[in-house]
């Protein structure tokens, strides 16, 4: 009559026949197995008795509160997620050029790497810049270089992402200009800011700004998206950098979810409707390998947002409890010994976001631990994702894991894990203080350290790395950027302030300054300002220093 | 018993990549040496002022985002022309293979790359450490 106790009495009656047979002639590989970030995995899962109303509640249906099976109803029935190559490098000439390839390659959306010095709001000739000036991606000194970067790229029809945090107002205020300048209203673009500091603080570095300043300028931006660029996402929750550091699954889903609370929290103090911005934010995670872990991660995370939103604050539509993410594969697990082997990583962890429901993707390339990736590398990477979509049939039905024991079982013990956090960090006073005190970073690191560890005693293979390694290596071709490229910036700096209108320049820079001085002023409007003279990023964020001050990092080891 | 081999560690130029950094200085400081980690985004002169007064034997340098070229032997540059000759600097991240022989040529004195087990930093510090223990 109780068919759990029917399939508890066969699973034990197998145990002592069938198993423990096989037990005593070849015992398993490990006395206890795990997945990646150490949640214990048992041997068999069976069906566990769940009530429909339980199944409603927890699981649903997609496009449906609580979003378990995803964020659309017919997910990529309807269509694929968003192909999305995070690019950029040396001048925006040579970026522009990547993107027009990348997008005649089937690419469908773009996503702009900034170099170092214009992520933390430096000019290519400051002395802070040597070194970095193009390396890690393009360099971005004034409306004019992103005149140069969308050049021939209509940006009404493409969706645009930048992963820009402390100068996103910035970077935004250059994209619009942009756009007024080919003819498009900042009512029809789309597209994405990183626009995430608190991660920065926790683990990724570019902050400029202390906390309190750097929520300001994020709900400026909310405040103004919602009214002037109403499809725009003003925000991407990161947990990728989180996970890179070396946290584990859970921790990444619980730190990144932390951080939304914290800007929904900042967003509804200053005022705004929690509808009127929450469906503008959107998320960013990483996938690694071990493949359910990954997909159930995805899964807990879209479950406890929605809840979150719902309950904690109230949210009344639905799209403001949705979880959107993109995903990037994981570049930490991309080795530099046979890097060819890491095609057949990113090949897993496109599998788990896809079958996770991520939104857009982007594939890492082979090269990674070596340097900045080659045409050829990207175009494998790409092909990766099309090779999913159009081969793999995994795209053919929503959420086809749902329903295994083994996948939801995962799904509750990491929303179990994630919400200790939560009420961990809760305590703490949120998750500022949980960044201040170190305790956010500290937790990371032992991760990292753990894992590490293992490596190096063996107890966690890394193929090429600590087992089936080769001597020799023979030597990978890498892409170079020019090293003279920040004289080459700093030269079209020095022409542009001679030839702009300087004394523009200075009214507008002189507005900002008194608009940081008056809490209640937005800054978008601006910066835009600024920007549209062609007062520089470093400019602009030179006057918000002197205003708001730095961050400094606090130390934990 | 001699005293113990003080290191520094840091991150020169602007990039956050400090998962590499933390853990060389967390596994040398298990290693039994003194370690002083310095953080992210720090000026070759910052780096340079630090070693002279903490009195370090050993530099180890992080970088991940290709400024290693320029950064690196700046260091080295500045220890000397503060008479800190007999520093020891090294370094990691993701450094280019052909790369390697110009950071030694500028006097780095040995650099990891990604995947290198801890064991090969600790072998590199006992092998030169003499030099640096009058």
């Amino acid at each position: 009559m109780d068919k759990k106790s029917l399939i508890e009495q066969q699973k034990e009656k197998w145990e002592n026949t069938t198993l423990k047979k096989v037990l005593q002639k070849f015992p398993e590989q490990k006395e206890s197995f795990s997945t990646s970030s150490w949640l214990p995995v048992e041997r068999l899962y069976l069906p566990r008795q769940m009530s429909e109303e339980e199944y409603l509640e927890r699981i649903g249906f997609p496009g449906e509160y609580p979003f378990t099976r995803g964020v659309q109803p017919t997910m990529y029935r309807g269509r694929f997620w968003t192909m999305r190559q995070y690019a950029g490098f040396g001048t925006a000439e040579e970026s522009n050029q990547r993107y027009k390839y990348l997008l005649s390659q089937g690419q469908t959306g773009l996503s702009v790497a900034f170099d170092l010095p214009t992520q933390i709001g430096y000019d290519s000739d400051d002395p802070r810049s040597v070194g970095e000036v193009g390396k890690v991606g393009v360099a971005i000194d004034s409306l004019e270089d992103m005149e140069i970067l969308f050049r021939g790229i209509p940006l009404d029809k493409v969706s645009t992402s930048m992963t820009i945090n402390a100068p996103a107002a910035v970077l935004l205020a250059f994209y619009i200009a942009v756009a007024q300048k080919q003819g498009v209203a900042k009512e029809q673009l789309r597209g994405t800011i990183q626009n995430d500091i608190l991660k920065e603080y926790i683990a990724r570095g570019t902050y400029i700004f202390p906390p309190k300043p750097s929520l300001r300028l994020i709900t400026n931006i909310f405040e103004y998206c919602s009214k002037e660029v109403p499809k725009w996402n003003t925000i991407s929750i990161s947990g990728y950098h989180i996970r890179e550091a070396g946290s584990t699954a859970a921790q990444e889903v619980a730190f990144t979810l932390a951080d939304g609370i914290e800007y929904v929290k900042a967003a509804i103090k200053v005022g705004l409707d929690v509808d009127q911005f929450a469906g503008r934010l959107s998320f960013f995670f990483n996938a690694h390998n071990d493949l359910f872990e990954e997909i159930a991660k995805f899964r807990a995370a879209r479950r406890i947002w929605a809840k979150i939103m719902k309950e904690k604050f109230q949210a009344k539509k639905e799209k403001s409890m949705m979880l959107r993410f993109h995903t990037q594969t994981g570049g930490s697990t991309l080795t530099a010994q046979q890097p060819d082997n890491n095609i057949v990583r990113v090949t897993i962890q496109t599998l788990a976001a896809v079958l996770g429901g991520t939104q857009s993707l982007h594939t890492n390339s082979r090269d990674e631990a070596l340097g900045l990736p080659t045409e050829d590398s990207v175009r494998i990477a790409l092909r990766t994702q099309q090779i999913v979509a159009y081969e793999s049939g995994v795209t053919n039905t929503v959420d086809p894991l749902a329903g295994s024991y083994f996948i939801e079982n995962l799904t509750d013990k990491i929303e179990e894990e994630v919400l200790k956090y939560l009420n961990k960090i809760e305590t703490m006073g949120g998750m500022v203080q949980a960044i201040e005190n170190g305790y956010v970073q500290k937790e990371i690191q032992d991760a990292a350290y753990k894992y590490q560890q293992e490596i190096e005693k063996g107890d966690r293979v890394v193929v090429g790395v600590n087992k089936f390694t080769v001597e020799q290596e023979k030597p990978k071709e890498i892409l170079r950027v020019n090293p003279l490229l920040r004289k080459v910036q700093s030269e079209k700096l020095m022409k542009l302030r001679k030839n702009r209108n300087n004394q523009e320049v200075d009214k507008a820079l002189q507005a900002l300054r008194e608009g940081a001085r008056d809490e209640s002023v937005n800054l978008m409007p601006l910066i835009l300002d600024a920007a549209k003279a062609y007062a520089t990023l470093g400019e602009i964020c030179n006057v918000l220093r002197d205003e708001f001050g730095e961050y400094r990092e606090s130390i934990v080891l | 018993m001699s005293r113990k081999i003080r290191i520094l560690i840091s991150k020169p130029g602007l990039d956050g990549h400090d998962r590499g950094a933390k853990y060389i200085a967390r596994a040398l400081k298990d290693a039994g040496y003194e370690v002083i980690y310095m953080g992210i985004r720090q000026s070759p002169e910052a780096i340079v002022k630090t070693a002279i007064q903490e009195d370090v034997d050993f530099v180890g340098l992080s970088l991940l985002s290709g400024a290693h070229n320029e950064l690196f032997p700046e260091v080295v540059r500045l220890l000397r022309e503060q008479g800190a000759n007999d520093v020891i600097v090294f370094g990691g991240g993701v450094i280019p293979q052909e790369d390697i022989s110009y950071l030694k040529e500028q006097g780095i004195e040995a650099v990891f790359t990604p995947g290198t087990p801890i064991q090969k930093v600790i072998e590199f510090i006992e092998t030169n450490k003499e030099r640096v223990l009058h």
